[in-house]
């Protein structure tokens, strides 16, 4: 065909953030080299205006396809692809005075970042397995290096390899399943892959597709850090930089929630009853493991980690329910808990100072007197972590819930409301031990917020604000992308 | 804009404004959340007009879109159920501030903002007309007394803080699952008209009514406190700081009550007929066993506590008659314990002021030392009791004439409640106000200072008016408990 040989102006604009992103990675990995140790400062600013600058790609392009219906940009690739690179330069405002206090500004850093965004953005885009599945070992490949990005750090190492271990394993098995379906339906294109299943001459084996579903779950619960695949998140959030793990914990997540809901809907709708089960359990298991573990939890990077296990646990929810209020659910929540969360990593970068000396609840100690407006705002964020109204966090989970009880599951509703409930308990403890408990030596000589980080924790808490007063402008965009995956 | 609105809004403004004032001008935050206070206590008075002409209707309504889908709205108005809620609440709130003034020293910025934004919160749920916003409000009206209990309480502060909090969400995790299964099933959080489209046979929950009363109940039996649900309460409110202590046993645990009259009875009617029995029950057990531990506590603090179980039974009592004379002293009943109840734990907190301690034993004629102190906590312990010609009588005698209506053996049960207030509150004035100074009163305790006239003599005042005329305040209750159960028996078919 040779026509098509050269794609067109327009699907070059589809593909135009990736492009942009990568060609920067690029040339930050050239200019390392050749810009002195004391002046790296400046690479971290060409980031940031090249995320900013991709963002307002993403909003130019028209929706439609590009290469041959590899890739399509509509509502719902956009909102995935807005919320990463958001995610993106979040982190990098939380990283820049982090690395520098750790002596670690490197170039690499950046790129890496850019690069796993670009892996995100393909994530929520790709229409099609093989692409996905590029787009996932990007965003995942770069995100391994960043965990032990500290190579002197033990506790790093050990992340690192931990999480690329287990990793490993998780997207074999998703490559395993993706074989299987082409090899039951010769196609590796969502769309087409789910008229095969309708079309009864074509139609495979169900039980062959529900366990090709299954090898595809398995790979992709691993990523979002769904129960039983959920016992990586705990060490290798701990182990990370902090403000890796603000990384970790939303952006490749909502990339992964964005291909798991792609992958389920579009493509394997019509078996919905065969995973619904499946999903079903494994939403109330990921709930359940998440918050009974992070009740007695001493560090807050691992009592955060599991926190981010229960909320993939409410995301979960609005997953099983297989419908369009439930994607949209799934979407609000994971825009709302990625600011509310980035926030309180950002808040816990604050707190942790060289080495991350200071990581347990009780470094918080009299947090609210020394520092009222950083405790007021890690309060919005945990508040809104519990789900109190007027913060986006409730405004998250009222949605999941009514999708799912719309679906008529009520056991998993009232299930997932008292986890939400018993959840309140160890988010304030950390409130408790800022307001509550008398100053200690650990806050005393905090210094004030750096710039970069005064910049991320506002930004978020406005982004959180904003969705709990204001939720219907994200809602109905969610709602209207919703469509489109189905 | 009406004046509800403004009444809503502007504690809700004080409160972003008063946290914004720099934090060391101390003097400059107390005066101008007590300034806000009193304005919004006017202001609410202007509210009373209205209601008085026409209670069973909603006055000051106003409705408008917040959310388009789901539809969520900002829907309030007042009634004649309301009415008094809603001013007890502006009412209170200046009095608690004047009642802190000397004694929250420490982070007092945060303090006196959050009771603005407690009082926004309580307010709010006494006006909201749609389930969402109800639930909201609700909401917003736990993390400030969170804070107020965990930051300024006693010793124990921060495990009663948690305690509260963990108590009120699980209860309020399940209202909000009936609230969203209502929605579902009707199209509309608006709750007027929920309760139309049930009376018009639109909406008809068959089955479900039992689990999704059952589902508000227990949010709301937590927060009356209903026996066995109450354990959360004297750990509250023992470790509150005194204002605290207030706005939680004169208004928070009114939102409990008032959410049972306004959603249960005329939404669930048939499950709230069919679960009256044990809901009764449990009332009467919850008077006898608050009177009976309260007589056996040696912390002041602890036994007002109890005896707000007990008298909270007489509050569920009343409305489980679902007769019009029970009902009407249920309601009454709310504002008198708040009125009695609020002044016992202001009076018992300016005894803890001036000698540092909660315990009985630590005390004994603090009368002679302070005399109008203890006429006072006389006249208002007395109140509590259900003295002829003070607040708690009326209510006390209309419900249980309502109670004896449906069952007498009840109303003896009852009635041993209120021998029993006698017990532990006329034996609690004898060891702490009559006797011998200690030591440590002699040289501690002086009398009232103005600002605490200032804070004490409305509420006695109160308690005589309330007690002698209650035809000031019971008709427009009565006009409305009307329309509940012209509501109620209509919907329960």
């Amino acid at each position: 065909m040779p026509v098509s040989a050269i794609p067109s102006a327009a699907e070059l604009l589809r593909f135009a953030p990736e492009t942009l992103l990568t060609v920067v990675g690029v040339i930050l990995m050239l200019l390392e080299p050749f810009t002195p140790a004391d002046k790296k400062r400046p690479l971290a600013w060409l980031t940031l205006i090249s995320l900013v600058a991709a963002l307002g790609l993403c909003f130019v392009c028209e929706p439609g396809s590009a290469f041959s219906n590899l890739i399509v940009v509509d509502g719902f690739s956009t909102f995935f692809r807005v919320l990463v690179i958001c995610v993106g330069i979040l982190t990098v405002l939380c990283s820049m005075n982090y690395l520098w206090v750790e002596g670690h500004e490197r170039a690499e850093y950046w790129s890496l970042i850019v690069w796993a965004v670009v892996g995100q953005c393909l994530m929520a885009s790709a229409n099609e397995l093989i692409l996905l599945f590029i787009g996932l070992e990007c965003s995942s490949i770069a995100t391994y290096i960043l965990a032990g990005f500290l190579r002197d750090d033990k506790r790093n190492n050990e992340a690192a390899l931990k999480y690329f271990l287990l990793g490993s394993f998780a997207t074999a098995f998703l490559l395993y399943g993706v074989s299987w379906i082409y090899g039951l339906t010769g196609k590796t294109n969502l769309s087409e892959i789910r008229q095969a299943l309708l079309n009864p001459q074509t139609a495979p084996e169900t039980l062959l597709v529900t366990l090709a579903v299954g090898f595809l779950f398995v790979g992709l619960a691993f990523k979002v850090s769904a129960a039983p695949f959920q016992m990586w998140t705990p060490d290798v959030y701990q182990g990370a930089p902090a403000p890796v793990t603000a990384f970790m914990s939303a952006g490749p997540k909502a990339a992964a929630f964005a291909m798991f809901l792609r992958i389920f809907l579009t493509g394997f709708l019509p078996v919905g009853k065969n995973w619904e089960p499946i999903l079903w359990v494994s939403a109330l298991l990921t709930m359940i493991m998440g918050n009974f573990a992070a009740l007695r939890q001493a560090n807050i990077k691992r009592l955060l980690a599991y926190s981010s296990i229960a909320h993939a646990g409410y995301v979960m929810v609005a997953v099983t329910t297989h419908s369009e209020v439930g994607t949209a659910a799934a979407m609000f929540y994971l825009a709302s808990y990625a600011f509310m969360n980035v926030g309180a990593f950002a808040v816990v970068t604050h707190i942790a100072r060289k080495d991350e000396r200071y990581v347990e609840v009780n470094d918080l100690a009299g947090l609210g007197q020394r520092q009222p407006l950083t405790a007021g705002l890690l309060t919005l964020f945990l508040l809104s972590l519990i789900g109190i109204p007027l913060t986006g966090g409730f405004f998250a989970k009222f949605y999941v819930f009514k999708a799912a009880l719309d679906a008529n599951f009520i056991w998993l509703t009232v299930l997932g409301l008292l986890n939400s409930a018993l959840a309140a308990y160890y988010y304030l403890r950390i409130i408790v031990v800022m307001y509550m408990q008398p100053p200690s030596a650990t806050t005393e000589n905090l210094p004030p917020l750096a710039p970069g980080l005064r910049v991320a924790i506002f930004a978020s808490a406005a982004a959180t604000l904003f969705l709990g007063i204001f939720p219907s402008t994200v809602l109905d965009y969610a709602g209207a992308a919703a469509q489109f995956v189905k | 804009m009406n004046l509800l609105d403004i009444v809503l809004a502007l504690p809700a403004i004080g409160f972003v404004a008063a946290l914004l004032l720099p934090k060391d001008q101390t003097n400059l935050i107390r005066n101008f959340v007590l300034f806000v206070s009193v304005l919004t206590f006017v202001l609410s008075l202007g509210l009373i007009g209205s209601v008085l002409d026409s209670p069973a209707k909603m006055a000051f309504e106003t409705n408008a879109s917040w959310i388009q889908y789901p539809a969520i709205r900002y829907h309030v108005g007042i009634d004649g159920l309301s009415l008094w809620l809603v001013i007890l609440t502006t009412f209170l709130t200046p009095i608690c501030v004047l009642v802190s003034w000397k004694y929250i020293q420490k982070s007092v910025k945060l303090f006196y903002a959050l009771m603005l934004l407690l009082m926004v919160g309580c307010i709010g749920v006494f006006v909201a007309l749609d389930l969402f916003l109800f639930y909201v409000f609700w909401e917003v009206s736990l993390v400030p007394m969170y804070f107020l209990v965990g930051i300024w309480g006693h010793e124990k502060r921060i495990y009663a803080a948690v305690k509260f909090f963990l108590f009120t969400m699980a209860g309020s995790v399940l209202m909000l699952g009936a609230i969203i299964w209502l929605y579902n099933k009707s199209g509309t959080f608006d709750l007027p008209l929920l309760v139309d489209m049930m009376a018009k046979g639109r909406l008809t929950l068959g089955d479900a009514q039992n689990w999704l009363f059952l589902a508000f109940f227990i949010a709301f039996a937590i927060k009356v406190p209903l026996f066995p649900l109450h354990t959360w309460l004297p750990d509250a409110h023992g470790e509150a700081p005194t204002a605290g202590s207030v706005m939680l046993a004169s208004v928070m645990l009114k939102l409990g009550c008032y959410g049972l009259v306004r959603i249960c009875l005329p939404l669930f009617p048939e499950a709230s007929h069919a679960n009256a029995g044990w809901i009764n029950g449990l009332a009467i057990a919850g008077i006898i066993y608050g009177a009976l531990v309260a007589m056996v506590q040696p912390n002041m603090k602890r036994l007002v506590a109890y005896s707000s179980v007990s008298h909270l039974g007489f509050v569920v009592l009343g409305i489980f008659t679902f007769t019009q004379i029970g009902l009407d002293g249920a309601v009454y009943q709310m504002l008198n314990h708040g009125i009695s109840t609020g002044a016992l734990f202001i009076l018992v907190g300016y005894v803890y002021e001036r000698t540092h301690s909660l315990e009985i034993k630590d005390h004994g004629g603090v009368g002679t030392a302070a005399p109008w102190l203890s006429s006072a906590f006389v006249i208002t312990a007395l109140a509590s009791v259900g003295l002829p010609l003070l607040n708690n009588f009326v209510g006390e005698f209309l419900v249980l004439q309502g109670v004896a209506q449906v069952n007498f053996a009840y109303t003896v049960l009852a009635a041993l409640g209120v021998i029993f207030s006698a017990v532990y509150m006329l034996w609690m004035v004898q060891r702490v106000f009559y006797g011998e100074m200690s030591d440590q009163v002699k040289h501690r305790v002086s009398d009232f200072v103005p600002r605490e006239y200032a804070t004490v003599v409305p509420l006695v005042i109160m308690m005589v008016w309330m007690g002698v005329y209650s035809g000031s305040f019971l008709p427009p209750i009565t006009a409305s408990n009307a329309q509940t159960l012209v509501m109620e028996h209509s919907n329960a078919r």
